[in-house]
């Protein structure tokens, strides 16, 4: 680095992290030469769901032609990404098929056979993005298939969409994992685009006061270029920061926490804290599909380890199976004996390689036998504490272990577990070679699973309690009916007796009478009707939540998210149609009032009808936070689904949220039952 | 199919069976010291004590079905038996070794379910348990090389295995007894009149070169990054103001100089080696901290007003049950919590 291009870097502060490690970097190996263009794959397998959500939802059949970059699957609910060809040919299946995941799972792909054309859709570039307001850029970012690049695969255009206004938006290009350059490349290539991502990004949420490039200084070239880029921007918003390299400074909260010294909230996300981290990979992906128009069909994927002859960045089209890469390669199956999908520290091993490159690949790391050694043996805890001097959250993870072995799921929810990153930190420096984040995540698994269950028995309970509870109601709304029908009666034998000293008055109520008789009989009906709805709808919603918080796997989750919110639509309309009902009711009543003279009885009534108005308004403010309580829900349900379908550590606060707003939910229809008495 | 491994795949260098290899290497200069001022004994009862050690260590395992090789190759054993054999007087007799390292190993270490598991630092039950059982044995320690002809070594194998009482020109009390049972002298006067301190370079005759020993193997292991250097720095400031505010200008109710007590008894070994036992010390760097000064303090007070010629031990078992309070109020506050967590920290 350039003592010039020292100065221009902005001296800003950094803050530190607690802990971290620095493992062998291993990166030289793989950015020799630059990002070479993988051949085009004579199949692609496209998984539907290569992102944290739900999946896509094919839109070809077997047998159909497509061409590179035409959609093929589009996105199913809020959390969701397109996905589309990336190449030309014939769709010959769509089956389950084995994916790149630790548990070697399988689920449904779209399998398209190469006709060895490329040929593309045509294309909408978009020459100047301002022109365009940043809700349809959006729009085509998530219809343009982008999920987190960096490995996590959130879908973009969901982070384009804030719930908080964002102040500053951060570009991670730290890459802090041993081996992986993926990013590196891409941004020493790549910087102007990069850069230009950036500015695109921060239109979309909403033009930050600062957008910040964060990145380790042992990438002095990409550091160098992307200055040059951020120079030629020339927006007085950007600006670089470089810091020490230590892994793992890359993970979103701890880059927040160098670049800010802020810390997300424990549960909660970046933008609570009005801050937006986007890798530097969807950066350029979301400038190529606003400007060229072009959808997410190829990322850079770093392939090395000390098995493959050829280690280096290449270009490959998502869906390229794993096995034509590292024959590419030139992979020494004698010398290995697994594949690593990411770093050495987070990556997972895979069970076969006749699986897809997805969005997420980064790396396809093949150790020799020799280069990382299976740990030996694990040898008993000595308490040392180097796992907590490592452990970048500050937890104490010699502490977990222990609850972790004899299963204390409340200690190990006391020692803060869920705010573990799985950063592989402990494991790295425990000298007793204790597998400590295998235990993390077992331990994160039966947790999980046990408030599964709890939810579930919960939801039982509630459901019950809420039953007794509107029977009881009931049964009181029927006898307060039986009153007041008494009541009319009364008044009713007390009109006609006051009708005998002034006849135009006893006209007056009777008509007033005959108006509420009118008003009452049909309305009443409709309404207990609409009522009856209401109930079996809620009803309904509680089981699909039961069947959500079952769910095992992903794909039903979604399907039973997708019910929810069509139930809790129709559930808003009976709600809204309940409101206007008693709207028009109340107002119809109230007709009378003004006849005050006429006849005590009347007023009496009137006084009564002027008070029922009053808590109406009262009702409808209830109606309308319920409405929004009810929303709040039906968001804070599909981040759960979310969270748990990723695994992401904010799960229980994400849980607990929702928790809370069901209880506000629930008080407030007492409420409003209460009120509906009076 | 491809081989399955969980992550992280990769592994720092450091093992626990090499750290404890290396603090076994680092014991071996303060070894060498011991020997040439004492003679023999020290050097016959590590080997003693370590065929001892892993005699009950590979016994306990078999019964306990476990690889026997596997945990004998940790070296923790090892450690163990060294650390007591080099804190008992030199001529003790082979049982006084075989009992206290019954105390150690099978006593202090499995019957609080083995390594990683025992609250108080097995070498330092062993010990106290002999100084208890045993005083008369455990206080004679040997007079060094500037007071007397050292025993040859079949004279030693006699006095350890035959049960031959050494004569009293062997045996002599240390240096730390006589300034505590000093009556009515001068620092000054004392220091005249006991060969002891006469014939000392800097601190007390012997002692003081093998506490240098055990500090530049203390210094080897910080240089090594095998712990850290907070519980000992904390000690030895300790000791070193506590001798500093009662030294009282070297008058008859002083208590020694600090330089006395940093290079006398077993003040370096247990700043380095026992004070930073990760299994019975403090997990957190403000805990140690917190754990070295109470040693300090402990050590200070009962070499001071005590009972007992040497402090160490006492003072890093009554810290040992401190620890757990100690690590409940020095717990690190989690990324994106506000407060500090109070729970309990397993011990058990
Ligand atoms: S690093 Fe390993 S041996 Fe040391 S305290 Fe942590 S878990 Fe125990
Ligand atoms: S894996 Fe969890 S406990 Fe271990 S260092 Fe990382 S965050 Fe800390």
């Amino acid at each position: 680095m350039s003592q010039n291009l020292t100065q221009r870097i902005k001296t800003a502060q950094i803050w530190d992290i607690p802990g971290g490690i620095h493992p062998p970097e291993n990166k030289a190996q793989s950015l020799k030469d630059p990002i070479a263009e993988a051949p085009l794959p004579k199949q692609v397998i496209l998984p539907l769901a290569m992102h944290i959500g739900a999946p896509a939802e094919p839109l070809v059949q077997v047998g159909d032609k497509v061409k590179t970059g035409q959609m093929v699957a589009e996105p199913k609910g809020l959390v969701s990404a397109a996905i589309h060809a990336s190449i030309s040919g014939t769709v010959t299946g769509i089956e389950d098929r084995p994916l790149a995941h630790s548990s070697g799972m399988s689920g449904p792909c779209i399998i398209i056979e190469s006709d060895n054309q490329d040929d593309w859709v045509d294309l909408e570039p978009i020459d100047n993005f301002r022109d365009i307001d940043p809700a349809t850029l959006v729009e085509k970012v998530r219809y343009a298939g982008l999920a987190g690049m960096g490995g996590a695969g959130f879908p973009t255009a969901v982070k384009l969409q804030p719930r908080h206004t964002i102040h500053t938006l951060i570009l991670n290009g730290t890459e802090c994992e041993p081996y992986i350059t993926a990013d590196h490349a891409l941004m020493r290539e790549r910087a102007e685009d990069v850069i230009q991502g950036a500015l695109l990004m921060a239109y979309m949420v909403g033009e930050p006061e600062q957008i910040l490039v964060g990145i380790e200084d042992n990438k002095p070239d990409a550091i160098e270029a992307l200055q040059k880029a951020i120079d030629r921007a020339g927006d007085s918003r950007l600006s670089q920061r470089v810091f020490p390299t230590k892994y793992p400074s890359g993970g979103e909260k701890q880059l927040i926490q160098i670049l800010t010294g802020k810390e997300v909230k424990s549960g909660g996300l970046p933008a609570d804290l009005g801050i937006l981290v986007q890798n530097v990979g969807s950066a350029v992906a979301a400038w190529e599909a606003i400007t060229q128009g072009k959808p997410l069909v190829s990322r850079v994927t770093t392939l090395v380890g000390d098995a493959l002859g050829r280690q280096n960045n290449y270009l490959a089209r998502i869906g390229t199976p794993i096995a034509d890469l590292l024959e590419l390669a030139e992979i020494d199956r004698n010398k290995s004996d697994r594949v690593v999908v990411g770093g050495p520290m987070m990556g997972f091993t895979l069970l076969n390689d006749q699986v897809p490159v997805t969005k997420i690949t980064n790396c396809l790391l093949v150790p020799s036998l020799k280069e990382l050694p299976a740990p030996p043996p694990a040898q008993a805890c000595i308490r040392c504490g180097l796992c907590a001097e490592a452990c970048p959250a500050s937890l104490l993870p010699q502490q977990l272990f222990w609850y972790a072995q004899v299963e204390d799921h409340d200690k190990l929810r006391d020692y803060n577990l869920f705010d573990c990153i799985e950063c592989g930190a402990c494991a790295y420096v425990c000298p007793s070679s204790i597998p400590l984040v295998q235990y993390y995540r077992a331990a994160k698994g039966d947790i999980r699973e046990s408030e599964r269950e709890k939810v579930k028995s919960d939801h039982a309970r509630l459901r019950f309690e809420a039953r007794k509870e509107r029977l009881e109601k009931e049964a009181e709304e029927r006898e307060a009916k039986r009153k007041a029908r008494m009541e009319a009666a009364k008044a009713k034998q007390a009109a006609s007796d006051s009708g005998k000293s002034s006849d135009g008055a006893s006209d007056l109520v009777a008509a007033a009478m005959a108006r509420v008789k009118q008003t009452s009989a049909n309305p009443e009906e409709t309404r207990l009707k609409l009522e009856r709805q209401k109930k079996t709808f809620e009803e309904r919603i509680e089981g699909i939540e039961a069947k959500i918080a079952e769910a095992e796997s992903d794909d039903i989750k979604a399907k039973f998210s997708s019910q929810l919110k069509n139930t809790q639509k129709k559930l808003d309309g009976i709600l809204e149609k309940l409101d206007s009902l008693e709207n028009t009711a109340s107002q119809e009543e109230i007709a009378p009032a003004p006849e005050k003279d006429a006849a005590a009885a009347a007023i009496e009534r009137a006084k009564q009808k002027s008070e029922a108005l009053a808590g109406m308004s009262e009702s409808e403010k209830l109606k309308s936070t319920l409405a929004s309580l009810k929303s709040r829900q039906e968001k804070a349900a599909a981040k759960v689904a979310e969270a748990q379908a990723s695994g992401a550590d904010t799960l229980e606060a994400l849980k607990t949220g929702l928790g809370k707003i069901e209880e506000k939910i629930l008080a407030t229809e007492k409420q409003l039952t209460e009120l509906g008495e009076d | 199919m491809f081989k399955q491994l969980s992550s992280p795949h990769a592994h720092g260098p450091t093992k626990t069976s090499w750290v404890m290899q290396q603090v076994s290497l680092a014991l071996l200069p303060g070894l060498a010291v011991l020997t040439s001022f004492y003679g023999w004994g020290n050097l016959i009862n590590m080997l003693l004590a370590i065929i001892f050690a892993l005699g009950f260590e590979a016994a306990i395992m078999a019964l306990r079905k476990r690889p026997v090789m596997f945990y004998l190759s940790d070296f923790s054993a090892v450690v163990t038996a060294m650390l007591l054999a080099l804190s008992i007087p030199p001529y003790a007799p082979w049982w006084v070794t075989l009992i206290g390292i019954f105390f150690a190993i099978p006593v202090a270490k499995h019957l609080y379910g083995g390594m990683g598991f025992n609250p108080f630092n097995p070498a330092m039950v062993g010990y106290i348990v002999l100084l208890i059982s045993f005083p008369v044995q455990m206080v004679e320690w040997a007079a060094p090389r500037t007071m007397t002809d050292l025993p040859g070594l079949g004279e030693a194998l006699s006095y350890i295995f035959l049960g031959i009482h050494p004569p009293d020109g062997v045996t002599a009390a240390t240096a730390l007894d006589l300034v505590k049972q000093n009556s009515g002298l001068l620092m000054e006067q004392l220091w005249e009149q006991t060969p002891q301190l006469s014939t000392a370079s800097f601190a007390s005759a012997g002692s003081e070169w093998v506490n240098v020993a055990f500090l530049l193997g203390g210094l080897y292991l910080l240089w090594r990054k095998l712990y850290t250097w907070h519980a000992p720095v904390a000690m030895l400031a300790t000791l070193l103001l506590l001798s500093a505010i009662f030294y009282d200008g070297g008058s008859s109710a002083s208590k020694g100089s600090p330089l006395f007590h940093l290079f006398t008894g077993a003040t370096m070994l247990g700043a380095f080696f026992i004070i930073t036992d990760p299994v019975s010390g403090c997990t957190s760097n403000r805990g140690r901290l917190i754990f070295g000064a109470g040693v300090g303090l402990l050590v200070f007070i009962i070499r001071a007003w005590g009972n007992y010629p040497d402090a160490v031990a006492f003072g890093v078992l009554l810290m040992n049950f401190a620890a757990p309070l100690v690590d409940y109020y020095t717990q690190p506050r989690v990324y994106g919590h506000e407060k500090r967590s109070n729970v309990r920290i397993h011990r058990e």
